[in-house]
C-alpha cells in the first residue's frame, strides 16, 4: 500500500513537471518549424529543421536588427547588475551591523519602500526624468539602482550579514580596524554568496524587465529585447509567428543560461528572503 | 534562514578572544566613529529614498489634483482640487471594468496559485530522490513567466489555430480563439501566472522542513489520520509561511501589468477584458498624457493595496499561528 502511494506520488510529479515544461519545449520545438507545421504539426519536435525564422526574426524590423536589441539590453541589465551589487552591499552594511541614530526607523522605511507598488511613482518619476532630458537614454533605468531603490536586494544582503559571526567584527576592531577597513575586509569578502545571487537576480529581472523599458525607451533604435519582441504582435498573422517564436528562444536563453548555472543559489536567495517570482 | 557561512571555520576561531579594557574616551570616539560611519554607507540609499521615493510621490500626489498633462507647459498647469477623483468615481466606466477584471483576477489567480504551489510542496516533501532537480524545474516558470517571450509564447498556444486547440481536438472537442474571446481571455492569463507556482512552492517547501516530524509521530501513535494530521498539525504549523506567501502574492499580483499588456497589444482587450487596473493607469499616462488624472488612479491603487495589506495583518492573528508563543 504504502510503495503504491509513493508511485502514484512520483506520477503525479511527472504529470505536473510535463505541464510545467510543455510550453518551454513547445515554443523552442515550434521555433524550428515550417508556419504550415506550427499549427498542423502537434509533435513538439519538427518534421524538418526550419532555420530560417531565426534569420528572419533577427531581421523582422526594417533597418535595425537584434544586434541592436540585445546590446542594448545588455548595457542595461550589466550596468543594473553593478549599481544593485555596489549600492546595496554598502547600505545592508550600515542596517546590519553598524549602530547610529534612527537606525530602526530607516529600517522600517526601508521595508515600507519594498511594498510599494512601481506604478504609483512612474508617472512623477518620468515627469521628472522627462525635465532632465533623459527619455529615450539608458539613465532613468540604471542612475535609481545606484542610490540603492531596490529595497529587495538590500533585504537580502541584510538578512545575509547578520548570518556572519559578530566575533569577525570584534576581532577585527580589536586589531584596530575603523567601520571602513572592517567592511572592506572582513564583511566584503564573506558576503560573496550573496553578492552573486543579489548579481543573477538582477540580471535576471532586468533582461525580463518590460514596464520600465516600455515607458523611457520610446525610439525603435533604444528597444530592449522585450520591448522589441512586442512588435511580433502588431502583425501576429501566421507567417510572423515562426520568428516570433524564435526571437523568444532568443530571448529566453540567458536566462535559462543562468538559471542552469547557478540554480543553487537561486532557490538558496528565495529561501533567505522570500521573494517575486 | 541565512545562507551558510560554515564553510569559513577557521576565521570564526579568533572569536573567543576578550577584548582588552579601554578607557572611557576611547570607547566613545570609536562609537562616535561608528555613527558617522553608519550615514556614510546609508548616504546613496539615504538620496534615493529622497530623490527617486520620497518627493516623486509627493509630486504625483501633487499632480493627482491638477489637469497636468506633460505636452503643455508648466504655466497652464490648473489646480482643480478633487476633479479628477470625482470624475474616476462617477464618470469612468473604464476604470470601473478594470477594478472588477483586477479583483476577479487577484480573488481566482492568486488563491489557485497558492493551492497549486502548496499541493506540489506537499507531494515533493515526501519525495526523497531527486527533490532538488524537480524543485529547481518547478521554480523555473517563476523565472521565465513574466517575460513577454512568455506572453507571446500564450498567444501561440492559445489562439485560435494554438497547439491548445489542436490538443483538444484530440479528444474530438472543438476549442476557441481562448486569448480572443471576451469570456475566456482572462482565464487564459490566469493559466499563465498559475502556471509560475515555483516561487511560492520553494517557499513551501522551506516551511514544511521546519515541522518537527515529532508531531507526526505522536499523531500516528493516537492514531490520528494523514487527513486529520494535515488539518490539525501541517496547516496550523504552516500558517505563518501561508500568511507570508499570501501577502507577497496578492501585492505582486494586482501589479501585474507585462502578460496582460502584450496579450491585448496594449488594449486590455477584447472589449477590456484583460484591462488590469495597471493598464488603466499606464494608458491614462502614457497614451492620452493625462498625467494628473493617472496619478489620481495611482494614488487610489496605493490606498486600495495599502487597505488590503492592513486587512491582511488585522485578521492574520486569528489564524497564523507562530510555535515560539509570541502571537
Amino acid at each position: 500500500m504504502a510503495r503504491v502511494r509513493g508511485w502514484l506520488r512520483v506520477l503525479a510529479l511527472l504529470g505536473v513537471l510535463a505541464v510545467v515544461l510543455y510550453p518551454l519545449v513547445w515554443v523552442l520545438g515550434s521555433s524550428l518549424k515550417s508556419p504550415t507545421e506550427i499549427t498542423s504539426n502537434l509533435s513538439v519536435w519538427p518534421e524538418e529543421l526550419t532555420w530560417s525564422n531565426y534569420s528572419d526574426g533577427w531581421n523582422y524590423i526594417p533597418g535595425l536588427s537584434f544586434t541592436t536589441f540585445i546590446t542594448n539590453s545588455l548595457v542595461i541589465s550589466l550596468a543594473t547588475v553593478v549599481a544593485n551589487a555596489l549600492s546595496c552591499l554598502v547600505t545592508a552594511y550600515a542596517f546590519a551591523r553598524l549602530k547610529f541614530r534612527g537606525r530602526g526607523f530607516y529600517f522600517a522605511l526601508m521595508i515600507a519602500t519594498l511594498l510599494l507598488p512601481g506604478h504609483v511613482l512612474i508617472v512623477p518619476q518620468y515627469v521628472l526624468f522627462n525635465e532632465f532630458g533623459w527619455i529615450d537614454t539608458p539613465l532613468p533605468l540604471i542612475l535609481p539602482k545606484l542610490l540603492a531603490t531596490e529595497a529587495f536586494f538590500i533585504f537580502l544582503m541584510v538578512q545575509f550579514m547578520r548570518g556572519i559571526p559578530r566575533e569577525l567584527d570584534d576581532a577585527a576592531k580589536i586589531d584596530g580596524s575603523g567601520p571602513y577597513r572592517t567592511f572592506w575586509h572582513v564583511i566584503l569578502p564573506l558576503s560573496r554568496p550573496a553578492l552573486i545571487t543579489t548579481a543573477i537576480f538582477s540580471f535576471i529581472w532586468t533582461w525580463n524587465d518590460f514596464f520600465t523599458q516600455l515607458v523611457y525607451l520610446p525610439s525603435v533604435e533604444s528597444y530592449t529585447v522585450p520591448v522589441a519582441l512586442r512588435l511580433f504582435i502588431d502583425s501576429s498573422g501566421q507567417t510572423s509567428i515562426g520568428p516570433m517564436l524564435a526571437m523568444s528562444v532568443v530571448s529566453l536563453l540567458p536566462v535559462f543560461l543562468f538559471f542552469l548555472g547557478f540554480q543553487r543559489f537561486l532557490v538558496q536567495g528565495i529561501n533567505t528572503s522570500g521573494l517575486k517570482g | 534562514m541565512a545562507l551558510t557561512t560554515a564553510s569559513r571555520p577557521a576565521l570564526t576561531a579568533a572569536a573567543p578572544t576578550p577584548p582588552p579594557k579601554r578607557g572611557r574616551r576611547k570607547n566613545y570616539a570609536s562609537r562616535r566613529q561608528e555613527g558617522l560611519a553608519g550615514y556614510v554607507f546609508l548616504s546613496p540609499w539615504l538620496i534615493g529614498l529622497m530623490a527617486i521615493t520620497a518627493f516623486p510621490m509627493l509630486f504625483s500626489l501633487y499632480l493627482s489634483f491638477t489637469n497636468y498633462d506633460i505636452l503643455s507647459s508648466w504655466e497652464f498647469v490648473e489646480w482643480v482640487g478633487f476633479d479628477n477623483y470625482k470624475k474616476i468615481f462617477t464618470g469612468d466606466p473604464i476604470f470601473w471594468k478594470s477594478v472588477r477584471v483586477t479583483l476577479t483576477y487577484g480573488l481566482i489567480a492568486i488563491p489557485l496559485k497558492l493551492a497549486a504551489s502548496l499541493g506540489v510542496a506537499l507531494l515533493l516533501n515526501r519525495e526523497r530522490r531527486g527533490v532538488g532537480l524537480f524543485r529547481s524545474m518547478f521554480y523555473l516558470p517563476s523565472l521565465l513567466g513574466g517575460s513577454v517571450a512568455l506572453a507571446l509564447v500564450w498567444v501561440a498556444m492559445f489562439n485560435g489555430e494554438g497547439s491548445f486547440n489542436a490538443f483538444l481536438g484530440l479528444f474530438g472537442i472543438e476549442g476557441k480563439p481562448w486569448i480572443n474571446d471576451p469570456d475566456w481571455a482572462l482565464e487564459t492569463l490566469m493559466v499563465l501566472t498559475i502556471w509560475q507556482f515555483g516561487a511560492p512552492m520553494v517557499i513551501f517547501l522551506a516551511g514544511l522542513k521546519q515541522v518537527p516530524s515529532e508531531l507526526y509521530e505522536a499523531a500516528s501513535v493516537d492514531g490520528a489520520s494523514k487527513v486529520r494530521q494535515f488539518f490539525h498539525i501541517t496547516l496550523p504549523m504552516l500558517s505563518p509561511v501561508i500568511f507570508f506567501n499570501l501577502v507577497l502574492e496578492t501585492i505582486n499580483g494586482f501589479q501585474g501589468f507585462t502578460s496582460a499588456f502584450v496579450i491585448s497589444n496594449g488594449t486590455g482587450g477584447p472589449v477590456y477584458s484583460t484591462k488590469l487596473y495597471t493598464l488603466h493607469i499606464y494608458d491614462k499616462a502614457f497614451t492620452d498624457f493625462q498625467m494628473g488624472y493617472s496619478s489620481a488612479l495611482a494614488w487610489i491603487f496605493l490606498a486600495a493595496i495599502g487597505l488590503i495589506t492592513v486587512v491582511f495583518f488585522s485578521t492574520g492573528k486569528f489564524w497564523v499561528h507562530y510555535s515560539d508563543g509570541e502571537n
